[in-house]
């Protein structure tokens, strides 16, 4: 019998609520579902409110009866929040978030390399916020909460999986036993240890390294602001790397590597934490400043990814399907967009609106960007964490040299998470005038925000389904493309037109963006009415034209959507 | 593209002030210090191709 800890874990800072299991006796018998999630941390719960919003009903299982132990994801990128914004909690992340743009590079006490991370008039969003994980998991929990559409279980642990041709049979084990589910679909988001790769036998492919570090929280008042600092080869740590981010409520995130020949459970003794601790405060001037500990743990850096995320019925996402070093952010900030994909690629199947390619295009598409970014945070872990004598002496090179030479200075660039772009995914539009554009979001990129005006910018605007964008002057989009427009959402397509650039409210259009300035046309690339712009549900651009007419239309539609 | 290369006094002249920069570094900088250079030549060559000859040149006959 599965039996969670009922007790309220601990924290200085964050006030546990413990849930209470969901147990089978108190429900009726249980009908086939359509949708099981295992795991309810960020990439299970986006995936649930985004599969919601493309009305498909979920349930959601997790082993635990409360958000996640200590603070682990601290850090969100634009695109997260874009994300999170699109299933409502974007708003108290940034109540209660630190935003920042700025990380340094110091060494020998020298700051010797500054990133500035591009912050534009038309985003809505920082590029970077801090954020404990619970927080983060809290507000997902409570949108789930809120929508009808999701059936939350706390206290029930994947314990079997069987692949039964057109549906899987998951065994759930809950405080009062085991009980198994049918489901056409299981969505495995049971993160970096899963469980369910594990009963599959699955394996995953790539690197780990050897480098260990600790993460520890520590409740301390420093008058420095919310910037990343990065310190190589510190005098009390020598060839190591330490790390430090603000977080909300006092809190200081401080990372540091560990000696190779030192065991994870040495290092978390607290006399180890201590002393490490408070050397990096003596060196950073700190030193005598009172901070009390709140959580740490021991993590080393992998570049893990299965080959396929989807394995007949089940459906890998987040970390459970690829296991990324924390440098650059990857772990949540990838575990979004996985989850925002899946969801939007599997509601199509499910609702008829496409064949079951859909979900071989999904699992190209984040398999691809998990290899981009293993691709990219192996050159910041090789240079973070060197693996061996070699990568070693040349990161020492680096360092020695950057107090003076200014040309090996971007070497330390912490290459962040960025939005993959599905430049050659197969639902990209081949007829249409990608290549002729200038400017604007290309094939498979997310989109460009865009202020609109006070409190206004077009993504607040976008989501729950596809987005054609049409720029023009006229009072109505022509008939031909209405028609196209009408025909797609008599056979249930979800769509939206949006029009741009007209004073008055354009006729067959859902919604008009007045864009008096040009402004929108001009990041967009329209140079003359008649443009436009196709985005995917999860707003990643799939077709644009400088001239739209319907028979192109429907070719994207019939190239998003393959039967 | 011709390729400029030493003289014999300037390749005499390199050779006796790189043996004593290798003296100066000592034995336990001496590594750091030849990757320094050699970062350092690189960036000076501007040609990554041009470099990756050189490493597989002077990774014969160790």
């Amino acid at each position: 019998m599965h039996q969670p800890t009922t007790e309220p874990r601990p924290s200085i800072y964050y006030n546990y609520q413990v849930h209470a299991p969901w147990l089978p006796s108190q429900h009726a018998a249980q009908p086939r579902h359509k949708v099981v999630i295992a795991g309810a941390g960020p990439a299970g719960m986006v995936a649930a409110l985004e599969l919601a919003r493309h009305g498909v009903l979920s349930v959601i299982v997790t082993p635990e009866l409360q958000v996640s132990q200590g603070s682990r994801a601290i850090v969100f990128t634009r695109r997260s929040m874009e994300i999170l914004q699109q299933v409502g909690t974007a708003q108290r992340m940034t109540e209660n978030g630190l935003p920042w743009r700025f990380g340094n590079s110091i060494y020998q006490g020298q700051t010797v390399f500054r990133m500035e991370a591009p912050h534009d008039a038309d985003d809505r969003f920082f590029p970077m916020l801090n954020i404990q994980q619970q927080y983060m998991e809290e507000y997902l929990i409570d949108a789930c909460a809120a929508q009808p559409l999701i059936d939350f279980r706390w206290g029930n642990k994947v314990t079997g999986v069987e692949q039964r041709g057109d549906h899987a049979r998951v065994t759930l084990d809950t405080p009062e036993g085991e009980y198994v589910v049918e489901t056409d679909w299981l969505i495995a988001a049971d993160g970096g240890r899963s469980d369910i790769r594990t009963l599959l036998g699955l394996k995953m492919e790539g690197a780990s390294y050897e480098g260990r570090f600790v993460i520890a929280d520590i409740r301390i008042d420093l008058p420095l602001p919310t910037e990343r600092l990065a310190f190589f080869d510190p005098v009390w740590n020598p060839g190591n790397t330490i790390l430090m981010h603000r977080e909300p409520h006092g809190i200081w995130r401080v990372d540091y590597q560990l000696p190779p020949d030192e065991s994870p459970d040495d290092a978390l003794k607290p006399e180890s934490l201590k002393a490490r601790i408070d050397a990096q405060l003596d060196m950073i001037g700190f030193g005598g400043t009172p901070w009390e500990m709140d959580w740490s743990s021991v993590y080393s850096a992998r570049t893990l990814t299965l080959p396929d995320y989807v394995v007949g019925r089940v459906l890998f996402t987040g970390d459970a399907a690829h296991l990324l070093p924390i440098f650059g952010v990857r772990g949540a900030n990838t575990g979004f967009q996985d989850a925002q994909s899946l969801a939007w690629h599997l509601a199509f199947v499910l609702k008829g609106l496409a064949g079951e390619k859909l979900l071989a295009n999904h699992s190209a598409e984040r398999v691809g960007a998990a290899r981009e970014i293993i691709d990219e945070a192996g050159k910041s872990t090789r240079f973070m964490a060197p693996p061996t004598r070699g990568f070693r002496m040349l990161r020492d090179a680096v360092l020695s040299l950057s107090r003076t030479q200014d040309f090996v200075r971007p070497l330390y660039h912490w290459r962040t998470s960025r939005p993959h772009e599905y430049t050659h995914s197969m639902l990209n539009s081949p007829g249409d005038d990608n290549a002729l554009f200038t400017a604007g979001p290309a094939h498979g990129a997310p989109p460009r925000n865009i202020r609109l005006g006070a409190d206004d910018f077009l993504l607040d605007h976008l989501g729950g389904g596809f987005e054609l964008i049409y720029f023009t002057d006229a009072d109505a989009i022509p008939q031909p493309l209405r028609d196209v427009v009408a025909a797609a959402r008599q056979r249930g397509m979800p769509l939206r037109v949006t029009a741009v650039g007209a004073a008055q409210a354009v006729q067959g259009a859902d919604l008009t963006l007045a864009d008096a300035h040009g402004h929108f046309r001009q990041r967009y690339g329209i140079p003359f009415s008649g443009g436009a712009y196709l985005l995917r549900p999860d707003q990643h651009v799939c077709a644009r034209w400088l001239t739209l007419d319907a028979t192109r239309l429907q070719a994207a539609f019939n190239q998003a959507l393959p039967q | 593209m011709t390729t400029p290369t030493l003289s014999i006094p300037d390749l005499e002249t390199v050779y006796d002030v790189l043996a004593q920069a290798i003296d100066q570094a000592g034995p336990e900088k001496s590594e750091l210090f030849l990757v320094k250079l050699a970062l350092l030549n690189a960036n000076a060559l501007g040609r990554a191709e041009t470099m990756q000859q050189h490493i597989q040149a002077a990774l014969q006959d160790l």
